[in-house]
């Protein structure tokens, strides 16, 4: 099928494809290297053009030999009769790939498709990472400053306030009720309350007038004295008793608390956490914690199979 | 070319053949606007095209809206304030939009009813119902993201609220609840995704499912009331669709084996 070299004019009578060559590839490489080279390095650009003139010249030279025209053996018009192979062709078909079960407008929708799905899959990965990673990733919470352990009278509620990502402004103000409980031995016991409510979120309120009078701030922290009988939400009517627990209403749990540290005599708020339900009271209570879930689960009994997996937070 | 001086009506006429002739637009907009009803159809039928108009209503009101509102935690409100108090008729246009809203979800399910009523969802229009129940599921999106942007008390707490329904739902609940506020509570992220949802995601699908909701009432046709003498089944049948007499899936039905007329 190969044209001796002096037959300069190829014949018209038939169609003529180029013959396979290697050249072509390696003149993609040196252009390629010749490109990067100019972000990289001076000597990456001279390796590429050498590498580019190297090949383009094989492939010149291949060309001027008149090996690189080959006769394209003739194809068949492909109808939707012949081109799904129920029955095996009458005649085989000749050429290299004789024998052959993919005929070639399949092979090309098969591999426009591929070569979509993979284009639109390395396209669309890094939006889709993108559109849920910072939901999950890099959550993480700060410790906050809530002022000198002095501001919080022992066996008394205060209804602290205050904002917890100072970048997002009023949107992250955060109400806890902090009750300082005295002495545990020789350490200083809190209970801190989270205000939102285990069933749907709603702000709970503390079952009892706050002294608004006695209103005091430290920086962006907001502290009103209150001696609840307990807490209840506006929303479904769940109440809670001042440890927490749940006594009536829809709320799955007891509601949720902070951790905290002492920091130089003065109380640092931490990471929230989940609680099932607490035995006894003020510093000798047990808290049955688990970690931090979303309102309206349950975190203990058969329903917290429900929620195996709790995302980071 | 005839040199003959064209007619009143022809030279009228001729921009809409220029068209024709090169796009079949006219010929289409006919086959869309002038189509055969049953004779007895009722008012209870424009139920669907007043759903269409309330969404229209939404697009352009949400349009004028986008341009003066600005998603941020402490812009917001501001924002919406302006529009309402500041701006020249500003307070028509958000309250188009607020209300509209109720409307349409409304006139959607006033819709429904009708084509339940009507047993206008039977054969061969079951794939227009379900249309229909996706279009409803995605209105009733875009009242839940729309209701957090003016970001009130109200829109803030009711938001809260409808996030940690999400979470309530088994095993991926806590994640889509997470997804849906951004983070673990909700903040800035919230605020501007749900504006997002609202106004990039949510139109484009429902008008995109709003064309395939029409182009489906053109191809099926428009039901007759039950009370219709006229009813469905005493006709002929439906010509049935392309698929089912050949193409990609099935062989041509063999002869004798068409749809039966009237019973079924």
């Amino acid at each position: 099928m190969l044209f001796v070299a002096s037959d300069v004019e190829p014949s018209r009578e038939h169609a003529h494809a180029p013959g396979q060559s290697l050249w072509p590839v390696g003149l993609a490489v040196g252009v390629a290297a010749f490109l990067v080279g100019f972000v990289v390095s001076w000597t990456v650009v001279a390796l590429g053009a050498v590498i580019t003139l190297v090949f383009a010249s094989l492939w010149i030279r291949d060309l001027g030999r008149g090996r690189s025209l080959a006769e394209a053996h003739a194809v068949v018009p492909e109808t939707r009769a012949n081109r799904v192979n129920a029955h095996p062709p009458a005649v085989a078909p000749a050429g290299p790939h004789a024998g052959a079960q993919v005929s070639r407008s399949v092979f090309l929708e098969l591999s426009t498709l591929g070569l979509g799905g993979v284009i639109g899959g390395l396209v669309s990965l890094p939006v889709l990472g993108f559109v849920v990673g910072p939901a999950f990733l890099k959550q993480g919470v700060k410790q906050h400053d809530l002022g000198p352990m002095s501001e919080f009278p022992e066996g008394q509620f205060m209804i602290t306030t205050f904002t917890s990502n100072p970048s997002e402004g009023f949107v992250s103000r955060v109400t806890a009720f902090v009750r300082y409980n005295g002495l545990l031995g020789t350490l200083p016991s809190f209970t801190i309350l989270s205000s939102r409510c285990v069933h749907l979120g709603c702000p709970v309120q503390p079952n009892g007038v706050a002294t608004t009078s006695a209103e005091k701030t430290y920086k962006d922290v907001d502290l009103i004295p209150v001696l609840p009988s307990g807490f209840g939400c506006p929303c479904h009517d769940s109440q809670y008793d001042t440890e927490g627990n749940r006594t009536s209403g829809p709320a799955p749990r007891a509601l949720d608390r902070y951790s905290y540290s002492i920091v130089n005599d003065h109380l640092l708020v931490g990471a929230p956490f989940s609680v099932a339900y607490v035995v006894g009271k003020g510093a000798q209570a047990q808290i049955h914690k688990t970690g931090y879930a979303f309102p309206g689960e349950h975190v203990d009994g058969l329903e917290s199979w429900l929620y195996p997996i709790q995302p980071p937070h | 070319m005839a040199s003959r001086p064209l007619s009143r009506q022809e030279r009228i006429l001729y921009p809409l053949d220029w068209l024709e002739e090169r796009s079949g637009l006219v010929g289409a907009v006919r086959y869309f606007l002038l189509r055969n009803v049953p004779g007895d159809i009722n008012w209870f039928q424009t139920l669907g095209s007043a759903a269409l108009t309330a969404f229209l209503v939404q697009a352009v009101t949400g349009i004028v809206l986008a341009m003066y509102y600005e998603p941020g935690p402490t812009t917001a409100y501001p924002s919406i304030q302006r529009i309402t108090n500041d701006l020249w008729g500003g307070w028509l246009v958000r309250g188009m939009h607020k209300w509209g809203a109720s409307v349409f979800i409304i006139l959607m399910f006033m819709h429904m009813g009708r084509v339940f009523l009507f047993g206008a969802y039977k054969y061969p229009r079951e794939l227009n119902w379900i249309i229909g129940v996706l279009l409803l599921a995605l209105g009733l999106a875009e009242g839940f993201t729309g209701y957090l942007l003016p970001w009130d008390q109200t829109s803030y707490w009711a938001t809260t609220v409808g996030i940690n329904l999400n979470g309530t739902a088994p095993f991926l609940g806590p994640f889509i609840a997470q997804f849906l506020q951004g983070g673990t509570a909700i903040n800035a992220n919230t605020l501007s995704r749900f504006y997002a949802i609202h106004m990039l995601v949510l139109p484009p699908l429902i008008a995109g499912l709003i064309g395939l909701h029409l182009y489906l009432v053109i191809r099926l046709g428009v039901t007759s009331p039950p009370w219709s003498k006229d009813a469905a089944g005493s006709g002929p049948p439906p010509e049935p669709p392309a698929s089912t007499r050949e193409g990609l899936t099935r062989p041509a039905p063999r002869p004798g084996l068409e749809r039966g007329g009237g019973g079924g």
